[in-house]
C-alpha cells in the first residue's frame, strides 16, 4: 500500500485523538507498516471541531502532514462542514449517521454512515462511539487489519475496558459488513 | 563498553510522540535529575519525566522559572547526577547565561530546546528552526558546545541518548535541538533490551586526593571530575579558574582556559561530528538539512531527480560542530547547496562560510509556523545551478 492519509474529525472529547492514535499504532506496531499521525493542537482540540491526522504506508513516511486525506471518519456537523471538503477525489467518507447531516454530499465520494451513537449505547457505555466507527472504519476501509487494530485498542483503551471496546469494535465491524452484503 | 541500567529501560515496541521519547531516551541514558519551567511544545517531556521518575529513583522538580532550572541541573551534576532541562524558544533564551556556565565550567548536562515560531513568544504550538544559531553563540564569550537535531520520535530517543554520553564525555552542555513537529508526531519507537544501549560514564577522577586537580586536562583536552562531598577539594566557578578551580584573572590563564574549552569541541570535531550522506557522491546540487526538513526535503530531492537532476542529500545529525571538512571537500565539487530552513538563513550561514564561493550557497528560508512545502525546495534545487559556475 503506497501511502494513504486518513483524516478523523469530531468534537473534543468524542475520542477524536484516540481513534488516530489506534490507527497508527495498529498500522506501525501490529501491522509491520510505517505511521505518522499528527494532532491537532490549541484551542480546536479543546471543544470545537478537532482532528487527528494519520499517515499509513509501507514506505517510511517522509513528508508528516497530510495534505489530501482519501479516507476521512467525521463524528459531529462542525467537522463535516470543515473537513470534508478536503477529501481528494474519488475519497472515502464515514459518518456518525446521527450526528452528520451530509448536506450537498459530494458526487465523487464513496459515502458511507453507521449509528454508532445508537450501537455505543446499546452496549451501555455512548463513550465508545469512536470505537465502533473505528470497526466500521476497518471494514469499510481495509487501511489497516483487523487483528492489529483489535489488539491496538486492546492495548490502547483504558485497563478495564478493554472488553467493551472489543465488542464495541465488533458491532461497528459487523455493521460494515451487513452493509457489504447488501 | 557499559550499557544503561535496566531498571530505566522500557525495551518494546511504542507509538509515541517525540517528546515522549526524549523522556525515555534520558531516563535510558541515566538521567536521574530533571529541573524545568513546563513550556509549550516541550511540556510533554517533563510530564513524562514527572509521571516515570518516582519508578526509576529519579528527582523531578518543577521549577520556579527556566533560569533556576538551568542552575538547578548544574548543582545536580556536580553531586554526581546526569541532569536535564528541557524548554522551548522563550525558555531557551533566558537560560543562556547559565550555558556560559556550564561550558565555563565543564559541567556535563542535556539542554533540551522544542523550538516554536519566535521571536519572542511567537507561534507556541508551531514549529521552526530560529534557535540554531542561539545555540551556537547564544551565551557570551567563547567556548565550544553540541548541538544534535533528531528528525523522528526514534532519533528523539537514540539521539537523547547520544547527548547524555556525549556531554559526559567533553564535558559540556549538549543541545538538543528538536522542534515542534518532530516532539508533537507520534510514530513507532523501538527501544532497545539495556544491554544493548551503550551508555557512557561520567569521566571521574580516582587519583589521590592531595594531587587532584580539578580543571587538569587528559590528552583529549577534558579534565576528570570529582563529586562533591567524596573528599576532593574542589571549587567550582565561572570567573577565570587555575587548573585547581581557583579564581585567576590573569590573560596567561584566560587564554590557556578558554583556549582548551574552544580547542576540545574543535580538535575533536572529526569525532564529534555526525552527518548522514545520500547520493552526494557526483552531485552538481547538495542539499543541505537538519530536524524536520530532512523530511519534508525528501520529496522535493526525489522529483528533481526524476528529472535528471544529479541531487545529493546531506543530513545534519549534529549540527555543532559543523561538518566544515566535508563542505569545503564537497564545495569544489558540486555546483550548488541549497539549504531548507525554518528560518531566515541561519545554518546556511556555515554551509555559505565553508562554501567560499567555490559553490552557490542558496537558503530556502520559511518563517515557521509550519513545515515547507516540498515544492519550494524542488524549486530552488532546480533554479539553484542556474547561474553558478
Amino acid at each position: 500500500m503506497a501511502r494513504t492519509e486518513i483524516k478523523i474529525g469530531g468534537f473534543g472529547g468524542q475520542g477524536v485523538i484516540l481513534s488516530g492514535y489506534i490507527i497508527g499504532r495498529a498500522a506501525s506496531i501490529f501491522d509491520s507498516k510505517h505511521a505518522t499521525m499528527i494532532q491537532a493542537f490549541g484551542p480546536e482540540a479543546r471543544g470545537s471541531a478537532c482532528s487527528a491526522q494519520v499517515i499509513v504506508s509501507n514506505e517510511p513516511v517522509a513528508y508528516p502532514y497530510i495534505t489530501t486525506p482519501s479516507l476521512m471518519v467525521v463524528m459531529s456537523q462542525e467537522a463535516y462542514t470543515k473537513f470534508s471538503p478536503e477529501l481528494a477525489e474519488g475519497g472515502t467518507l464515514i459518518t456518525e449517521e446521527e450526528l452528520v447531516n451530509p448536506t450537498n454530499l459530494r458526487k465523487d465520494l464513496k459515502h458511507y454512515s453507521i449509528p454508532a451513537t445508537r450501537i455505543a449505547e446499546e452496549l451501555g457505555k455512548k463513550m465508545v462511539l469512536n470505537i465502533v466507527m473505528m470497526g466500521f472504519f476497518t471494514a469499510m476501509t481495509g487501511a489497516v487489519g483487523r487483528e492489529a487494530m483489535e489488539e491496538a485498542v486492546k492495548v490502547s483503551v483504558p485497563k478495564g475496558t478493554e472488553e467493551l471496546n472489543l465488542n464495541a469494535f465488533k458491532r461497528g465491524y459487523e455493521y460494515g459488513l451487513s452493509l457489504q452484503k447488501k | 563498553m557499559a550499557t544503561a541500567d535496566p531498571i530505566g529501560v522500557l525495551t518494546g515496541a511504542h507509538f509515541i510522540d517525540g517528546d515522549h521519547a526524549c523522556s525515555e531516551g534520558a531516563i535510558a541514558a541515566g538521567c536521574r535529575f530533571v529541573a524545568g519551567y513546563p513550556i509549550t511544545p516541550s511540556t510533554e517531556v517533563v510530564e513524562r519525566i514527572a509521571e516515570r521518575f518516582p519508578f526509576v529513583g529519579g528527582v523531578f522538580i518543577q521549577m520556579e522559572d527556566e533560569i533556576a532550572s538551568s542552575i538547578a541541573i548544574q548543582g545536580a551534576a556536580w553531586a554526581g547526577k546526569k541532569t536535564m532541562t528541557v524548554t522551548s524558544g522563550p525558555g531557551f533564551s533566558l537560560m543562556m547565561e547559565h550555558i556560559g556556565l556550564a561550558a565555563m565550567t565543564e559541567t556535563p548536562l542535556v539542554l533540551v530546546d522544542v523550538q516554536r515560531a519566535g521571536p519572542s513568544t511567537g507561534l507556541p504550538t508551531m514549529p521552526a528552526q530560529g534557535d540554531m544559531m542561539q545555540a551556537r553563540w547564544g551565551s557570551h564569550g567563547d567556548y565550544g558546545i553540541i548541538a544534535l537535531c533528531p528528525n523522528s520520535p526514534q532519533e528523539c530517543f537514540d539521539l537523547t541518548i547520544k547527548a547524555f554520553n556525549l556531554a559526559e564525555q567533553y564535558r559540556v552542555p549538549v543541545l538538543f535541538m528538536m522542534d515542534e513537529c518532530v516532539g508533537h508526531m507520534i510514530e513507532r519507537v523501538v527501544i532497545p533490551s539495556a544491554d544493548k544501549i551503550e551508555v557512557t560514564p561520567r569521566r571521574m577522577h580516582t587519583g589521590s586526593k592531595e594531587e587532584y586537580l580539578a580543571f587538569a586536562p587528559k590528552a583529549d583536552l577534558v579534565p576528570d571530575m570529582v563529586k562533591a562531598g567524596d573528599g576532593y577539594h574542589m571549587h567550582v566557578t565561572g570567573l577565570t579558574h587555575d587548573e585547581k578551580g581557583y579564581p585567576n584573572m590573569t590573560v596567561g590563564t584566560q587564554a590557556r582556559l578558554v583556549r582548551r574549552l574552544v580547542d576540545k569541541i574543535k580538535l575533536n570535531a572529526e569525532k564529534i561530528v555526525d552527518y548522514r550522506e545520500d547520493g552526494v557522491e557526483g552531485a552538481d546540487i547538495v542539499v543541505v538539512t537538519y530536524g524536520i526538513t530532512s523530511r519534508t526535503a525528501l520529496p522535493a530531492i526525489e522529483q528533481a531527480r526524476s528529472e535528471g537532476l544529479k541531487v545529493g542529500h546531506l543530513r545534519l545529525v549534529v549540527a555543532w560542530p559543523f561538518p566544515e571538512k566535508r563542505i569545503r571537500e564537497l564545495s569544489s565539487k558540486v555546483k550548488a547547496f541549497v539549504v531548507p530552513e525554518l528560518n531566515f538563513g541561519q545554518m546556511t550561514l556555515e554551509v555559505e562560510r565553508c562554501a567560499a564561493g567555490r559553490a552557490n550557497t542558496v537558503c530556502v528560508p520559511h518563517a515557521g509556523g509550519t513545515v515547507h512545502n516540498p515544492k519550494d525546495i524542488y524549486e530552488a534545487i532546480r533554479d539553484s545551478v542556474k547561474g553558478a559556475k
